[in-house]
């Protein structure tokens, strides 16, 4: 088996049986990079000598014993709003196109003590607003699986080098589905933790209240291992949780028996595809065969779930990117009169529109005089919803649906209407409002060709039952 | 006839707490490091950095709090301000508006009268200091210092219930005394560790409605802020006397020039949309972190001047001046403990201390010397080892750098001489070389034999007791 294709558990089980070496792994990868990322521009950076340093320093820890875990010598792909010390990171905005943080981000600093080899930094939608990777200041990524279609967004670089193999697993980030839509796009599995179980120290905020880490794998198997790695309680995040419970490897096995799962009518309704429901249906049906209890349910709200969404990743946006002003890092227009001249000029040029339009519209919800009716309304809106999936949870141990209403829409469809493309996130933004975790599992393919995910959602701290669901659909995908 | 004026004052008064480290992170506060070398991520807001609230912040605001009667806030959170400037790395500072730690207080000011007048407090809230801009006129720029950024600060709001000048210093003086008392700032207006807005208005005495008022800021010392309440006052009579109507905007009072300017009016006030900051989880006072408060809080002003009404033998001008700077209190309680007499020890805060922290500036929270030292300068004293003059000019050193004044008056050799021998030996040389003194003097001017001593003393180096030497040059000329 070549060695780019395997999953994290495969290639550090082969690694530490002396078949590979992590430099070889780093290499092979660096060069199938080299191969096929003019195609499908997943990243922004490549850290070349920078990976075989870190890939030498680590076959060496694994060779002396001190490195023994499943992702040890592991290649892996980071997205581009996630600090790395000394490699840039521009969270693919022209405003910090030349940014090389000071320090490394709390989860890349986890993935490094566990001998993660990173090999650089991955596309995305700009601050990771937008659905598709379009909007990056890079141009954008294309879909493995077919050129002609968006990866999703905004991970979309992290799912796309997933799935052209140009790395073993990415990370990337979720604040309103970033994760699980490119994941389901892409075909490879994408998962968002429960708020609080992943440090935010050192990802680039742009909903703080939503935004979570989470992993991009080949498989189930590797998606519970990167999180066990990710999770970590932080002290220098006030969000961050202390969890006792993040043995998620323990959690991979094939046993739904009495699982209750239920399916909010709400998610089957108008603007669903009809092969996105069929093969969400049918993976239902799985789980059902194999021992879990299934049945449809209303969880009502969701209609209201993208307004509240749109106004509250968008007052925090408004906030979070004061800080890119052309003053201390960043890019500073060429002229300028007067401080305030600079700072419109700099951040006019430097931002794109979609970044823009979410900064304008944060302001304006923040405003006074307009902040009761908008920001505390969605507030109001989120804390209902956060109660729906409470009742729901009291009934069930899982929610399934689809991740996204189609799959990949071709490049240049989604950007020209932007409310549509909102639209497309209904599935996933409760998920981020309500802090819970959420999972996208690949679950067939369309006619054209184009992958479907399979979502299921979890009470806080239940990834474990997700993950055992996940894994339990997955081995039974695997034999069809 | 003229009309009647009454002037209508509030304050904002921000005041840095006294903590080690920062309020969001762990860098240090400590003043003077050369710029931008106690900084991180954190306070010079670079991308992905987070903030963690300074739990030694939360529970000085909240002793404040009590200390000036104020309901605590159990349930508090953090708010962004929002606006751009270069030393706001975030371009939001970190603040409390919603839900701020402390409201409805008060403290009990004396009025000119001599009567007693409550005044209240609206708010307490905690926030993040900015850093500093410096202007390079030479090299036509400007550089951020961001060691500032994030020191903790508090702002206390009063209530509108100041009429002049005399009410702001007594309120002032109050606040700073309970917030010395309680360690959480040494209160320096000059150096900025206390810093006072000036809300003010005026209207016609009887008149129930406010005037519309204005916001002095730069206000560095309790003269300016004197003279700056007497200007505006009396600008604004100015104003409506001649029919026109006070702006609503903030002023800079230039304390050179005796006056104030516009910085901005009312229509440019900036929309900060503040809501709450994200990153930092809400902030629960709990029963028992209140109960801890309450029972560390010290033994405050008015208390300590009860007791040591009781306890001390010494003038109620003594106590009064003693307690009215907490680090004067605690050098007297320390000097006393080490066994000095309190009156000694009250007469050299009120006497040589007092003298020369004015003669050369220097406030009560800098004062160098040890109350051991003070000790051992009093008990050398008390044992007639060194006469009081040879004292003062042991204090002076002391005062400059907090030396032992026991090796100090061993290594210069500054002992009495309390051999009899030497010192007759002395005085009779003294008397050979004044026969015009010694021939006054039994002539009946008592006023010569001074001039005497002061001879003896000069010849003795000082090292003399001069009751001694008083005494023995009179048996000396009785002979």
């Amino acid at each position: 088996m070549n060695v780019i294709e395997m999953t994290a558990a495969q290639l550090s089980a082969a690694i530490r049986e002396g078949k590979t070496t992590a430099v070889e792994a780093a290499e092979a990868v660096l060069a199938q990079i080299e191969k096929e990322d003019k195609n499908y521009n997943c990243y922004v950076t490549v850290d070349r000598d920078g990976a075989l340093t870190q890939a030498r320093a680590v076959q060496a820890k694994i060779e002396a014993g001190e490195l023994t875990g499943p992702l040890a010598g592991v290649p892996v792909a980071v997205k581009d709003n996630i600090c790395t010390e000394g490699l840039r990171t521009t969270c693919s905005s022209k405003i910090l196109h030349n940014f090389v943080p000071t320090y490394t981000a709390e989860a890349v600093k986890n993935l490094q003590k566990a001998g993660a080899v990173i090999l650089g930094k991955t596309n995305m939608d700009e601050f990771a607003m937008g659905s598709t990777t379009e909007t990056s200041a890079y141009g954008p990524t294309k879909n493995p699986r077919n050129l002609e279609h968006v990866p999703g967004g905004s991970s979309g670089g992290s799912a796309a080098a997933v799935a052209a193999d140009e790395c073993i697993y990415a990370i990337g980030s979720d604040t309103g589905g970033s994760i699980r839509q490119p994941a389901s796009y892409c075909g490879v599995v994408g998962m968002k933790p429960t708020y609080g179980t992943v440090s935010r120290y050192g990802l680039i905020a742009y909903g703080s209240s939503l935004d979570q880490i989470g992993p991009l794998t080949k498989d189930v198997r590797d998606c519970a291992a990167v999180l066990e790695a990710l999770a970590s309680h932080d002290p220098k995040d006030s969000t961050s949780v202390s969890r006792a419970d993040k043995d998620f490897t323990a959690a991979l096995t094939e046993d739904v028996k009495g699982l209750r799962i239920g399916i909010p009518i709400d998610y089957l309704g108008e603007g669903l595809d009809d092969e996105v429901r069929t093969a969400v249906l049918q993976a239902a049906e799985v789980l059902e065969k194999k021992g879990a209890l299934v049945e449809r349910f209303d969880l009502s709200l969701v209609e209201y779930a993208i307004p509240a969404y749109y106004t509250i990743a968008a007052a925090e946006a408004s906030s979070n990117l004061e800080r890119f002003d052309g003053i201390k890092y960043g890019y500073r227009t060429e002229e300028y009169a007067g401080l305030h001249n600079m700072y419109k000029k700099s951040r006019s040029e430097g931002f794109g529109e979609e970044v823009k339009r979410r900064i304008m519209l944060g302001s304006f919800v923040l405003s006074s005089g307009y902040y009761d009716a908008y920001y505390l309304k969605a507030l109001k809106v989120k804390a209902l919803i956060k109660k729906a999936f409470d009742e729901a949870f009291a009934k069930y141990d899982l929610i399934l649906g689809p991740v996204a209403p189609t799959t990949a829409p071709k490049l240049g469809e989604s950007l020209a209407d932007p409310i549509q493309m909102y639209l497309g996130d209904i599935y996933t933004i409760a998920v981020n409002l309500a802090g819970l975790p959420g999972i996208s599992v690949p679950c067939g393919q369309d006619s054209k060709g184009l992958p479907i995910g399979l979502q299921l959602i979890g009470d806080c701290f239940q990834e474990k039952k997700l993950l055992r669901a996940a894994y339990t659909y997955e081995q039974h995908a695997k034999k069809l | 006839m003229y009309k009647e004026y009454e002037t209508v004052i509030g304050l904002e008064v921000h005041v840095e707490l006294a903590t080690k480290t920062k309020i969001f992170c762990g860098c240090s506060t400590a003043f003077g490091a050369a710029p931008n070398t106690q900084t991180c991520p954190v306070c010079t807001g670079m991308p992905g950095s987070l903030p963690v609230l300074n739990k030694q912040v939360l529970e000085y605001a909240i002793a404040v709090g009590l200390a000036t009667n104020c309901d605590i806030t159990r349930y508090a959170k953090f708010d962004r301000k929002n606006y751009f400037y270069p030393d706001n790395p975030q371009n939001y500072q970190i603040s409390q508006l919603y839900l701020p730690i402390c409201r409805n207080g008060g403290v009990e000011i004396e009025t000119a009268q001599g009567g007693k007048k409550i005044v209240g407090i609206h708010e307490i809230h905690m926030e993040e200091d900015a850093g500093k801009l410096i202007h390079d006129e030479w090299e036509d720029c400007s550089l951020v210092d961001y060691n500032r950024s994030g020191v903790p600060l508090i702002e206390i709001v009063s209530e509108p219930d100041m009429r002049n000048a005399e009410e702001v210093i007594a309120y002032l003086e109050k606040l700073r005394l309970v917030i010395q008392y309680l360690g959480a700032s040494d209160c320096k207006l000059q150096e900025g560790s206390m810093r006072a807005d000036v809300n003010l208005s005026v209207r016609e005495v009887g008149a129930e409605a406010f005037g519309t008022r204005t916001e002095m800021k730069n206000l560095n010392s309790f003269k300016a802020i004197t003279r700056a309440i007497e200007g505006e006052t009396e600008r604004q009579i100015d104003l409506m006397e001649a029919g026109e109507s006070v702006v609503q905007e903030t002023r800079r009072w230039d304390d050179t020039k005796g006056e104030s300017y516009a910085m901005r009016s009312k229509e440019d006030a900036q929309d900060y949309r503040y809501f709450p900051d994200p990153d930092l989880t809400p902030i629960s006072v709990s029963e028992e972190m209140l109960q801890e408060i309450r029972a560390r809080q010290p033994e405050f002003r008015t208390e300590k001047m009860a007791r040591y009404r009781e306890e001390f033998d010494i003038p109620d001008y003594d106590i009064d001046i003693i307690t009215g700077e907490k680090p004067l209190a605690d050098l007297f309680e320390a000097a006393v403990a080490l066994g000095a007499q309190p009156k000694k020890v009250s007469n050299w805060i009120m006497g040589e201390t007092l003298r020369l922290m004015k003669e050369r500036e220097v406030d009560a929270s800098d004062l160098r010397f040890s109350p051991e030292n003070l000790a051992k300068l009093i008990a050398l004293t008390d044992t007639k080892q060194i006469n009081s003059s040879v004292a003062k000019e042991v204090f002076e050193v002391m005062f400059e750098e907090n030396v032992d004044p026991e090796r100090y008056v061993d290594e210069k050799g500054l002992k009495t001489v309390n051999d009899e021998g030497a010192l007759k030996k002395t005085i009779e040389e003294v008397i050979a070389a004044n026969p015009q003194s010694v021939e006054d003097y039994r002539n009946g001017k008592e006023k010569a034999i001074g001039f005497l001593v002061g001879q003896t003393m000069k010849a003795m180096k000082g090292k003399a007791d001069p009751g001694a030497v008083n005494q023995m040059l009179k048996e000396l000329l009785q002979k």
